[in-house]
């Protein structure tokens, strides 16, 4: 690695000056002892299952700003294009502007096309995104969907990579979740037992960490329909209020 | 990885270090820790490497495909950041495929132009990136012999350099490199944190790209402890 570093004029590309400017400005905030406005955050669980005739996506429904959950049933898993859909994880708003700037852009190159978009063009678009951005855009994805060439399953980081799997989990609750699909999934399998998986997973990272939460949200994606089950469980009603306490909903 | 990683400050994680609900290996860049090696026979090569993929501490993807192909009989190994290793390797795919298809070749690319494009990106934009790749395959006829009939790389390679010396010979034949490999391959990932999961073998040759998995039980095994 070269340990001179001669400046040079930019040539092309996105300019990223006003983070360093940005980062000054936090250091001198917190000397006054403010702090800078925190980012709503999708502390969250995400999961994507691959089985026979198409795929499952599952997501919690809370939306946490610093330690206060914000939204109690936000909506996680959003439209990328009819046979395609994608939740995400992260800052809240650059998970949602991403997926609907590619949303956009899908469906003009779908009309060009005259075809029925592909997951890998949505995958090749989003990574491309992400990477020009250098991680900046904090946004992490599980996008499913069925195509010509059947069930496809991606996730992707904030800085770009992807990875093509059979099951994926992204998000503060993706290892609970993993352990339960580590556990549990075979290939094949039908779809009552794709859906109770992915529910399960949801649930674990839901109890198990604090940035998830609330509902679970169900996206079932077959050649010939999808199911966006919003919401598939109520795992975290809230209590009854009888006399002068509350009665709370026992947790399953 | 570290001594690359101590260079470039990374401003992302110093704006959300408030936010304790999500954990830090969330905003850790993923990196491909890595074994990766390429050995050369007469008549072709062998590349292989481990499958493992993380983010800090945990194991983002545990059956990774490191071995990427970028031409019919073309292959790279790719070792550092996913993102970045990635998005190089379509670059330079894109390039050859306009490469052999806008300038009308007859013959296929040599593996050579590949390693060129390659090169370029990677020391154009080094401030910012961070990868290594090694670049094998079967490339019709070369006027330059290949400098290193065998290459290893990735953060699990220091552990075999002197197992690659004692145990390399020229003239080894496709089966004992195979061998070789997979050998190597699995004593990295024996010691080497960054590495592990499935060891991915290619064979590069006129004939074709075969390409095969070995388990992790079924890897060879070393020392009886």
């Amino acid at each position: 690695m070269a340990t001179l570093a001669v400046t040079r004029p930019p040539f092309g590309g996105f300019s990223f000056e006003n983070c360093k400017r940005n980062a000054v400005i936090e250091g001198e905030v917190n000397k006054v002892g403010c702090s800078l406005p925190a980012a709503r955050k999708t502390g969250t669980t995400i999961c994507g299952v691959i089985f026979k005739d198409g795929v499952v996506l599952g997501a919690d429904t809370r939306a946490t700003e610093g330690m206060v959950v914000a939204d109690k049933n936000c909506s996680k898993i959003h439209y990328i294009s009819p046979n395609i859909y994608c939740c995400g994880a992260g800052t809240a708003a650059d998970t949602e502007m991403t997926t609907q700037i590619i949303s956009s852009n899908l469906e003009l190159h779908s009309l060009s096309t005259g075809r029925l978009p592909r997951v890998a063009t949505a995958n090749r678009m989003l990574k491309q995104m992400l990477f020009r951005y250098q991680g900046y855009i904090g946004a992490a994805l599980v996008l499913g969907g069925v195509d010509c060439n059947g069930p496809h399953l991606y996730s992707i980081y904030p800085h770009g990579s992807t990875d093509k799997l059979p099951y994926v989990t992204m998000g503060s609750g993706s290892l609970a979740a993993m352990a339960v699909f580590e556990d549990r999934y075979k290939p094949d399998m039908e779809e009552e037992d794709a859906k109770r998986l992915v529910r399960d997973a949801i649930a674990a990272g839901i109890f198990n960490d604090l940035g998830s939460g609330s509902n679970i949200d169900l996206c079932v994606i077959t050649k010939s329909k999808v199911d966006y089950i919003r919401p598939h469980d109520e795992v975290n009603k809230k209590g009854i209020r009888m006399n002068e306490t509350l009665q709370l909903e026992s947790l399953c | 990885m570290a001594a690359p990683a101590a260079m470039i400050p990374y401003f992302g994680q110093q704006m959300s270090s408030k936010n304790d609900l999500v954990p830090d290996w969330t905003r850790q860049e993923v990196s491909t820790g890595t074994t990766i090696m390429a050995v050369e026979y007469d008549g072709g090569v062998v590349i292989g490497a481990d499958s493992r993929t993380t983010t800090g501490a945990y194991i983002a993807n545990r059956v990774t495909d490191k071995l990427t192909p970028i031409h019919d009989r073309i292959f790279c190994c790719r070792s550092g950041s996913a993102a970045d290793t990635q998005a190089i390797a379509d670059v330079v795919t894109y390039h050859l495929n306009v490469h052999s298809g806008v300038i009308e070749l007859d013959e296929p690319p040599l593996v050579e132009t590949a390693a060129n494009l390659f090169r370029a990106s990677c020391y154009r934009y080094r401030e910012e990136l961070t990868a290594g790749i090694l670049v094998a395959g079967w490339g019709g006829v070369s006027f330059k012999k290949i400098l290193n009939p065998v290459a290893v790389g990735g953060s699990g390679s220091t552990y075999i350099y002197g197992f690659m010396d004692s145990n390399y010979k020229p003239g080894l034949n496709k089966d004992q490199c195979l061998e070789l490999t997979a050998a190597a391959l699995s004593l990295a990932m024996e010691r080497d944190g960054s590495s592990g999961g499935v060891v991915r073998l290619a064979t590069i040759s006129e004939e074709g790209v075969e390409r095969r998995v070995i388990l992790g039980n079924q890897l060879p095994k070393f020392s009886s402890h």
